[in-house]
């Protein structure tokens, strides 16, 4: 487990991470070992963020170490696509038993790769480590080297036991792996000026077949992707190429960054969600190629296909603005790049609710990121009854988020499109923004929202019609009774990471007379998890004279000094 | 909405059409201790015997008057005393279904007359009720005959009532179309037993041919409405009818006895089932039970949870008005669009469809209008099409022979549609199609952008 560890304080470390480099030394050693809140917590383990990671390398069999609930209850659950070999949805576990626990469960193991070399001959077996072989102390490190020596195949061990962390960091482990085991140990057979890898991207409803014929016409050629769609030998001989386009998320940052660090190999983070993203990301790719010896030409070429590909894309998009024009569409996501698609949308005619954003510049980007990523808390936890308040508040007529709040929006009977990960969609490049701009003209104008609004033959009123009712009710009540209103703001959850209500800020403003955003964080810890509940701290100190009308005490004038 | 448009070839090509008589004689097969019986040729007997039989898996109770060529020319009054003697010695009766066809038609034998003389000649038979419906195979489709002969029943069997006659409150007729299963019959029972009403439903081949094992073998048919309950319909308090072919017996049921009807147009869907709870509550004044309740919730939930399989979907069906009229409503109703209809008779709903054609005509043409549809809906018929086509193939419908359990096929009702959901969003998800490198690929010349993107799931 030393090593383990150390590897995770050598994660945390990662200079690539914006959000590590705001932190303190003392912080930084703590990194992100913030213990999850029992029976607070959501989302996966470390070693489902590794195998996640990992398992779009499609030929390679991947072999769970572990009791049967960590394969068995989540083998084939991922929509990567692989334009080859099947055999990474093929589930390997040595689903251990008692007596594995009493003994140990290395011989085991050893067991379960030969028997998989033996029937099933992968390039690579990954060994993924879990929670109880690390607890009882099997070394699956060495069991993987004997393993590799004796059977002359790489036998790769992933050592990230859902225990250590979030998935988030599972993720990065499993970058580890392949940089300390795998990439750089083959060759590719040939080599052009005209290699990149993509990390960071899972090949989800095949996407990346989305933007691959754009790529092939440029004559770019993707030397692996990191790991939707990869074979063994792809990763293995990645470090070989000019340039890296690192897909949004972060999850990868480290491969990206020792990539560049190891084999010379800069990287640039963008996105293939939205048709000006997918724009800038080529002529970047461009770019950096011809910076690393590619001719010039590329850059013209490149320039013409996007000119081509643009007027397609929002030749395709037009038909639909007749019927969408002036349809609202509230938006609320976090982990997807989803705020990249708002200027599609808006090009279709609809208009978005919920954020404060007319146009997509940059610098908006980054505030309908933060606002959106605030949302998305929001949501999780929402009754019907209150999601279908706010999207009559919004007037919204469709709602896309991430896969979640599907289910409450569809028992709100709201028009509803998924575009998280788990989606059936591909939304990649040009076409995909085309799709998507359909899909929600598909399920905008689906005729059953009509029916399944209509009230039963035994009910007095709609569903609506009730929902109405009771909202104004509680408003009334509230509105009657100050004592009550307020007991209710004060019980609004503000930061959701950490667990802060509206009262708890407050009585600190006021108490501790706290003047900044800063100030409020640090003394209640609102907003030292995502960060996205700034802005609301920031509005509830704007909106100081409105819930705490007495004139400001003194102290208030001190701390602001 | 739809333009109704009759066939202008010469040559039927795989034909989704089945004949009257048939029609006829499977109405007669909801009788107790019924034996239906064609006036024609051995074979219409045959086939249609052969047909049902595939289709139910069951023995099939259908005789014969044989006719050969000389007596068709003569006249068949012969044949028919004997077939009714012979049936009424050897399989004992109460009723004797006679359904013309094609050749005795042709030929314009008046069995009406003939009855009237057998009667005269054999009193010994009367005893045995004797139902006679015109039902030439030249003309009209299915559907047409069991109408045709549903209509006799009621005019023939039900015991003619004053307008004001003393109703039980808790008796309901039901006159169930030809495209309900005996499933769907007794769905539509248990729903009115749930609100303490009793359905008396003509005819009922949910006690016949809902395939079960018969405690002693009988000749006739098994099950079925008695005569004598027949006889009491017209003291029921309401008449429920199920599909625009029902109308004319409803209707006559209402002029013989008074009792007032409602038709629905279809029971497949929510606003359709909402109607007919929302009846079953003012017949019986009980409220709505939770059960009923329960299943209302789980199909709108079904509506939610299908509609982004069904939406944007293109839909080729085939067959018969009032099944065509109930599979298009429903799936349009959850976004798909249906691009082909053909049906085999008219219909006052042909017009009506939410579609822009409708074709009176065969499985050619709905093959040839599929192409590029995402479904393909018909009977078992159509199996051949939908692989051409490459499509997915939902079965409904007379015959169902490559499958089991057409009997228990079940639409109606919120429960009967909420599985119909599940069956046909399930083959949608069997058959996405997975995308490949390929999927998006440039097409330099055709500014493709969006119309290839294939859907995966």
């Amino acid at each position: 487990m030393s090593s383990l560890s150390s590897k995770i304080q050598d994660v945390f470390n990662e200079p690539g991470c914006g959000k590590n480099q705001g932190k303190s030394e003392k912080e930084r050693k703590k990194g992100c070992t913030k213990q999850l809140q029992p029976g607070g917590a959501a989302g996966g383990c470390a070693f489902d963020g590794a195998k996640i990671a990992l398992q779009p390398i499609t030929d390679v069999a991947h072999l769970v170490h572990g009791p049967i609930a960590c394969e068995g209850n989540s083998w084939d659950n991922r929509g990567s696509k692989s334009s080859g070999s099947n055999l990474w949805r093929t589930g390997f576990t040595t689903d251990i038993n008692e007596m594995d626990v009493v003994y140990g469960g290395e011989k085991h193991l050893y067991k379960s790769i030969k028997e998989i070399i033996d029937k099933y001959d992968p390039p690579a077996v990954f060994v993924y480590q879990t929670c109880v072989p690390a607890m009882i102390g099997d070394d699956i490190d060495a069991v993987c080297k004997a393993a590799s020596s004796k059977f002359g195949k790489p036998v790769i061990p992933v050592n990230s036991p859902g225990f250590v962390g979030p998935k988030n960091l599972g993720n990065k482990l499993a970058g580890e792996a392949i940089l300390d085991h795998v990439i750089g140990t083959e060759e590719p057979e040939h080599t052009t000026p005209y290699d990149i890898n993509i990390i960071g991207e899972y090949n989800l409803s095949g996407e990346l077949w989305q933007v691959k014929p754009l790529l092939d016409e440029l004559g770019i050629r993707i030397l692996c992707c990191i790991s939707g769609d990869a074979k063994y030998k792809d990763v293995a001989s990645s470090h070989r190429a000019k340039m890296a386009m690192m897909v949004c998320s972060k999850s990868m940052i480290n491969i990206a960054r020792k990539m560049e660090e190891r084999y010379d190999i800069p990287f640039f983070e963008g996105s293939f969600y939205g048709i000006e993203d997918t724009s800038d990301a080529l002529r970047e790719i461009a770019r950096m190629l011809i910076e690393k010896g590619a001719p010039e030409e590329l850059m013209e070429r490149t320039e013409t296909l996007i000119a081509r590909e643009e007027a397609r894309a929002w030749a395709g998009i037009e038909p639909y603005k007749k019927r969408l024009t002036g349809k609202k569409v509230l938006l609320i996501t976090g982990g997807v790049k989803s705020w990249s698609v708002v200027a599609a949308l808006q090009e279709a005619g609809l208009e978005l609710v919920g954020t404060s954003v007319k146009k997509s510049t940059k610098e908006d980007k980054e505030r309908i990121k933060e606002l959106m990523g605030e949302d998305a808390h929001m949501i999780d936890d929402m009754s019907p009854r209150e999601m279908y308040k706010m999207l009559k508040d919004a007037k919204a007529d469709i709602m896309l988020s991430g896969g979640r709040s599907q289910f409450v929006a569809l028992k709100a009977k709201m028009p509803w499109l998924d575009i998280n990960q788990e989606r059936h969609h591909a939304y990649m490049g040009y076409v995909g923004m085309v799709e998507l701009v359909k899909e929600i003209d598909k399920a905008l104008f689906n005729p059953v929202w009509e029916q399944v609004r209509m009230r039963a033959p035994w009910e007095e009123q709609t569903w609506e019609e009730v929902a109405d009712a009771a909202i104004a009710a509680e408003a009334a009540a509230l509105a009657a009774d100050p004592a009550l209103a307020r007991e209710k703001r004060r019980s609004t959850p503000v930061c959701k990471c950490k667990t802060v209500n509206r009262g708890v800020i407050e009585d600190a403003i006021v108490e501790q007379g706290l003047g900044t955003v800063e100030a409020v964080s640090e003394k209640t810890l609102a907003g030292t998890g995502c960060g996205g509940c700034a802005g609301k701290l920031a509005k509830i100190l704007e909106t100081m004279d409105h819930w705490h009308p007495a004139p400001a005490e003194a102290p208030a004038a001190k701390a602001a000094a | 909405m739809a333009k109704v448009i009759t066939p202008q070839k010469a040559c039927a090509v795989n034909p989704l059409k089945m004949s009257q008589p048939i029609g006829s004689a499977l109405a007669f097969m909801g009788l107790k201790n019924c034996m239906p019986l064609f006036h024609g040729s051995q074979g219409c007997t045959s086939f249609g015997l052969v047909l049902f039989v595939r289709h139910f898996k069951e023995a099939i109770p259908l005789q014969t008057t044989a006719m050969s060529e000389v007596a068709t020319v003569l006249g068949g009054l012969e044949n028919v005393e004997q077939a009714i003697v012979t049936i009424a010695g050897r399989q004992k009766p109460s009723i004797i279904g006679i359904s013309s066809t094609g050749v005795t038609e042709t030929k314009g034998d008046d069995v009406e007359g003939y009855l009237n003389l057998i009667r005269e000649k054999h009193p010994e038979l009367a005893h045995i009720k004797l139902v006679y419906v015109s039902t030439p195979d030249f003309k009209d489709a299915f559907q047409d005959g069991w109408a045709k002969t549903v209509t006799k029943m009621v005019e023939q069997l039900v015991e003619a009532r004053p307008a004001d006659a003393v109703r039980d409150v808790h008796k309901v007729n039901i006159l169930p179309g030809a495209h309900l299963t005996p499933g769907d019959i007794d769905e539509l029972r248990d729903i009115l037993e749930s609100f303490g009403l009793e359905a008396l439903v003509l005819p009922d081949l949910s006690g016949s041919l809902d395939g079960h094992v018969p405690d002693d073998f009988t000749p006739t048919t098994i099950g079925g409405i008695s005569l004598e309950e027949i006889a009491t319909m017209g003291l029921s308090a309401h008449t429920i009818a199920i599909g625009e072919q029902m109308r004319d017996a409803a209707l006559a049921m209402g002029k013989r006895t008074g009792v007032p009807f409602t038709l629905f147009d279809r029971l497949t869907g929510l606003e359709a089932n909402d109607r007919l709870i929302a009846l079953c509550a003012k017949l019986s004044g009980k409220p709505v039970p939770n059960k009923i309740k329960r299943q209302r919730s789980q199909l709108v939930d079904a509506m939610l949870d299908g509609h982004f399989h069904f939406g944007g979907k293109k839909v080729a069906i085939g067959a018969e008005p009032d099944l065509l009229w109930t599979l298009s409503q429903w799936i349009s109703e959850l976004g798909s669009q249906v691009v082909a209809a053909v049906t085999t008779t008219a219909s006052p709903l042909l017009e009506q469809m939410p579609t822009e054609e409708v074709l009176i005509g065969d499985l050619e043409d709905l093959e040839r209008r599929a192409i590029g549809c995402d479904l393909l809906v018909t009977h078992s018929h159509g199996r051949q099409a939908a692989e051409r086509l490459g499509i997915p193939f939902y079965r409904i419908g007379i015959p169902m022979f490559d499958r089991l359990g057409a009997a228990h096929q079940t639409i109606v009702g919120y429960r009967g549609t909420r599985n119909l959901i599940f069956e046909v969003a399930n083959l949608f998800i069997a058959n996405g199609h997975e995308p490949t490198p390929e999927t998006w690929a440039l097409a330099e010349e055709t500014g493709h952008v969006g119309e290839t993107a294939a859907t995966a799931h």
